[in-house]
């Protein structure tokens, strides 16, 4: 019962965060609102007894990736988005994409309902810390190592992308930034 | 008493609902970076509640699979949302499209 409960509340602040997450036109406040929806669902990772996928969750998610897009946020000295978009369509093809997956989600809720009680015998280590590290290091090596590549080649992606120009690239930047700005007033 | 299966897959599907159309919606770049990471956290919940269900630690496993992938490319998404806005001066999605002329 205080598994039902606690997943409902969770869940709903979840659903609230997300939604505020798209609402707010600030990207500062959508940032926090994601934060918010972190950590409500590293909340139902814990019900889900998978505590290792709960830490990391707040680790990686709420701490690194969210810290690095607020950095970004800080740095750019963002504003906040125009009302007036060029593209009006794309607000009707949003909606209906958004109807179409809630529909899609209903139907998955029926059928999966509808669906005989599968009963596995729970297994109490499933989502130990012990569990998913020897099977990380055993069944699932390559893909495990395929990951620390993929890693590493987003470090020198990143390097590369974000460099400091040198100064004849600097001034030539500056020179048609401010043509521009000039040719537009 | 626990929830339903189903229900982990409701709300796994509404959260990915909402990220989707938050894609479609927001203009600016780093609000849609936050819509698909939002996206990746609705499939994350699949997994571990299907892990949960049947006793299974391989979809632990892919979750923490997904992290990594979501980790490199919030790293090197931000690394390209900076570039274009040396050269532009924006984040907004649409003064990406100079291709297009």
């Amino acid at each position: 019962m205080a598994g039902t409960v606690l997943f409902f509340v969770f869940a709903g602040f979840a659903i609230a965060c997300a939604l505020s997450t798209v609402y707010h036109r600030n990207p500062l406040y959508s940032a926090v609102s994601l934060i918010g929806v972190f950590i409500s669902l590293s909340c139902i990772y814990v019900t889900l007894a998978a505590p290792f996928i709960a830490a990391v969750q707040i680790l990686i998610y709420a701490g690194a990736i969210m810290v690095l897009v607020i950095f970004v946020i800080m740095l750019l000295n963002l504003d906040e988005e125009k009302p007036y978009r060029r593209l009006n369509y794309l607000y009707a093809l949003g909606g209906f994409l958004g109807i179409v997956l809630l529909a899609q989600t209903f139907f998955v809720f029926v059928a999966v309902n509808k669906t005989p009680k599968h009963t596995v015998a729970q297994d109490e280590t499933v989502g130990k810390t012990l569990s998913i590290g020897a099977n990380m290091y055993t069944e699932y090596l390559l893909p495990v190592e395929i990951v620390g590549v993929l890693l590493l080649m987003a470090i020198i992606g990143g390097v590369i992308l974000v460099r400091r120009l040198n100064q004849p690239e600097l001034e030539l930047v500056v020179h048609n930034e401010s043509e521009k700005r000039h040719f537009e007033q | 008493m626990e929830p339903s299966l189903a229900s982990y897959l409701a709300l796994s599907g509404i959260l990915f609902a909402i990220g989707a159309t938050g894609v479609i919606f927001k203009r600016n770049a780093i609000g849609m970076f936050m819509c698909i990471e939002l996206m990746l956290n609705a499939v994350n919940l699949t997994f571990v509640a299907f892990s949960r269900y049947y006793s299974d630690v391989t979809g632990q496993l892919f979750v923490f699979m997904v992290m990594s992938v979501a980790a490199a490319e919030a790293a090197v998404g931000l690394g390209i949302i900076i570039a274009f806005f040396r050269n532009r001066v924006s984040v907004d999605v649409d003064d990406a499209s100079i291709l297009k002329n």
